[in-house]
């Protein structure tokens, strides 16, 4: 019995192990080749991205063995034969272009994040605090829309934008980002469980409504509020749909869009700028992992 | 007197609606004026021949929808990734999530790695993807090596399954959390009850974890099948604005026809895909309903 048992659990962790390394494995290789030098990521990728007409190679062409195939092997390289920061020096110092991409997607994920959250503590605590038929219904109505697809949802918001004359400017995907119900839906579901107790001590001592809510919910909230903000800054920093199609100047684009369109040319610079763009997330996972835990858990379930 | 508290009543029922109010109008204000009103703008598009003339037409605009290939090819993809996708992504995470309860060495850095692909954006690894699966890549290399013929993997029917392995590597580790939490609130009596009284690990499993983790299982599955919809991102960063055959999705239609600014077809569909949406949620109230009742008795 006890042999049995030990030999599930050595089984259970090499299943485990093969899971982890497969996980990990895109990740680490994009930071490992970061390092590589423009002649070693040629000479092992080279390849891949050498085709020029780049917008047709995905065309099913009928002869299967087209010409194209060479015989330059192409493999993935977990550890570059020498150490460099040049991708990185050229990245930062000598093609502002990618620094500019980065810069435009912090434009748009900043002023999303502070207003979402903002405006989302007053709307969670009017869910919370002041509950009846029409309120449910209209939570209701913000859990279907936090369900919503991109394929509805971009629709209405292009409409807006198109009358307000945003298109083509940030506002276009701000203003639709700020009054995103995501945040509204877990800080609801946070100051549900806030025990009325606290709130009828306050009302004891004579608070105003604008004092229980900033000085009672909004500090409980801390944590909370910590959770979402990861949960959206990844959502929004992770955006294709919206730039897409609010967007028609390319310079505007943020890098989560303009990273693959990156000039065949510069390929070497990839991995680099690919590393530059997922530093900020890794490090929030890292100082902050049991906060984005706590906000998926709290996501699961629709009831409060 | 009695005139008297009844104003006081109402008085206090009417401030509270005003405080109700103003905290939640800023909010309140925005999703209408985003979301709402010119929702049902869309719906009143897709009633009509086009914005300028506003002839009514009725259900014409969803019948040529209906009859429109590229928008049944969209669709019929969009099923076909989402029926393969969803119960992998409920079964796999349950595994994990399993494996984890287990007293597996090390369980938390397994956790940290399994939920790590959650933050790394798709844009950054999606070039290892390129690298493995292009026609000239990792993959048709080995293949070569091995003197077989190379296969055009973005280009044939195993498309789906690259852009699958993507899916599945970014949203796994979010299911799993939820399952691990559906884990925790299992009350450990009741197992070592089981235990007790020589229940198998089998019956542990079946007659306890699955019953408690129903509703959590219905809820990753919706949630996934929601997700799968939205499959876009990752073939848009894998091959760019038009691919072809297999991995042309929904969005890719929509992207399509706003380009074109064909306001009744995108309208119509986006209205179609709303009704689709709304039965689904309606199907996860209704479930999770049931099974919360169900585990509370």
């Amino acid at each position: 019995m006890r042999k049995k048992k030990t030999a599930g659990r050595i089984i259970g962790t090499m299943i485990c192990i093969a899971f982890a390394l497969i996980f990990l494995y895109p990740t680490i290789v994009t930071l490992a080749d970061s390092f590589m030098s423009q002649t070693e990521i040629m000479a092992h990728y080279g390849n891949v991205f050498k085709d020029d007409n780049n917008s047709e190679w995905w065309n099913y062409s009928s002869d299967k063995k087209d010409t194209t195939y060479k015989n330059d092997k192409v493999q993935i390289i977990l550890r570059p034969a020498r150490v460099t920061f040049s991708q990185y020096f050229t990245v930062l110092f000598k093609s502002p272009e990618y620094l500019f991409k980065f810069w435009n997607s912090v434009k748009l994920v900043v002023p999303i994040l502070v207003f979402q959250i903002l405006v989302a503590l007053g709307a969670s605590y009017s869910f919370a605090r002041f509950r009846g038929r029409v309120k449910e219904l209209a939570f209701f109505l913000y859990i279907i829309l936090m369900l919503m697809p991109y394929q509805v949802t971009l629709v209405p918001n292009f409409m807006v934008a198109k009358w307000m004359g945003t298109l083509n400017t940030y506002w276009s995907i701000i203003l639709p980002g700020v009054f995103s119900p995501f945040s509204v839906f877990i800080l609801t579901k946070f100051m549900r469980r806030i025990p009325r107790a606290y709130v009828e001590a306050a009302e004891m001592d004579g608070a105003s409504e604008w004092n229980i809510f900033s000085k009672i919910y909004v500090p409980l909230c801390k944590g909370t509020i910590v959770s979402v903000a990861i949960l959206v800054f990844i959502d929004y920093w992770n955006m294709v749909e919206q730039p897409l199609i609010m967007l028609s100047d390319t310079d505007k684009y943020p890098l989560s869009v303009f990273l693959n369109q990156i000039n065949k040319g510069e390929v070497g610079l990839a991995f680099a700028v690919a590393s530059i763009y997922m530093i900020p997330c890794i490090l929030i996972f890292l100082y902050c992992e049991e906060y984005l835990v706590e906000g998926i858990t709290y996501s699961g379930g629709l009831k409060g | 007197m009695v005139v008297r508290i009844m104003n006081v009543e109402k008085k206090k029922k009417l401030l509270k609606i005003t405080k109700s109010i103003s905290f939640l109008a800023p909010s309140g204000l925005g999703v209408l004026a985003f979301f709402i009103i010119p929702f049902l703008v869309i719906v009143y598009y897709s009633i009509i021949d086009n914005p300028i003339q506003t002839n009514f037409v009725g259900v014409k605009n969803y019948v040529q929808l209906a009859h429109n290939q590229a928008f049944l090819q969209a669709l019929g993809n969009t099923f076909r990734f989402s029926v393969i996708a969803v119960p992998l992504a409920v079964i796999l995470p349950l595994l994990l999530a399993m494996l984890l309860d287990c007293r597996i060495p090390g369980k938390s850095i397994f956790r940290t790695i399994y939920i790590s692909p959650l933050v790394v954006p798709v844009a950054s690894v999606v070039l290892v993807w390129q690298v493995m699966f292009d026609k000239n890549g990792a993959l048709n290399s080995i293949i070569k090596g091995m003197g077989a013929d190379p296969v055009n993997w973005m280009d044939s029917v195993y498309n789906q399954f690259i852009v699958l392995s993507l899916f599945l590597w970014k949203n796994l580790g979010y299911n799993m959390i939820l399952f691990m939490a559906g884990l925790g609130d299992i009350p450990m009596e009741l197992i070592e009850v089981a235990k007790l009284e020589n229940a198998s690990s089998w019956q542990i499993f079946w007659k306890i974890k699955i019953r408690y983790l129903s509703s959590t299982v219905f809820f990753v599955m919706i949630i996934s099948l929601i997700n799968s919809f939205k499959i876009f991102r990752e073939v848009y960063l894998l091959t760019g604005g038009y691919p072809y055959g297999n991995i042309y999705y929904l969005q890719h239609f929509m992207n399509n026809q706003f380009e074109k600014l064909d306001y009744s077809k995108i309208s119509t569909a986006a209205v179609i895909m709303s009704i689709f949406m709304v039965i689904i949620i309606g199907l996860l109230f209704i479930v999770e309903d049931k099974f919360g009742k169900e585990v509370e008795e």
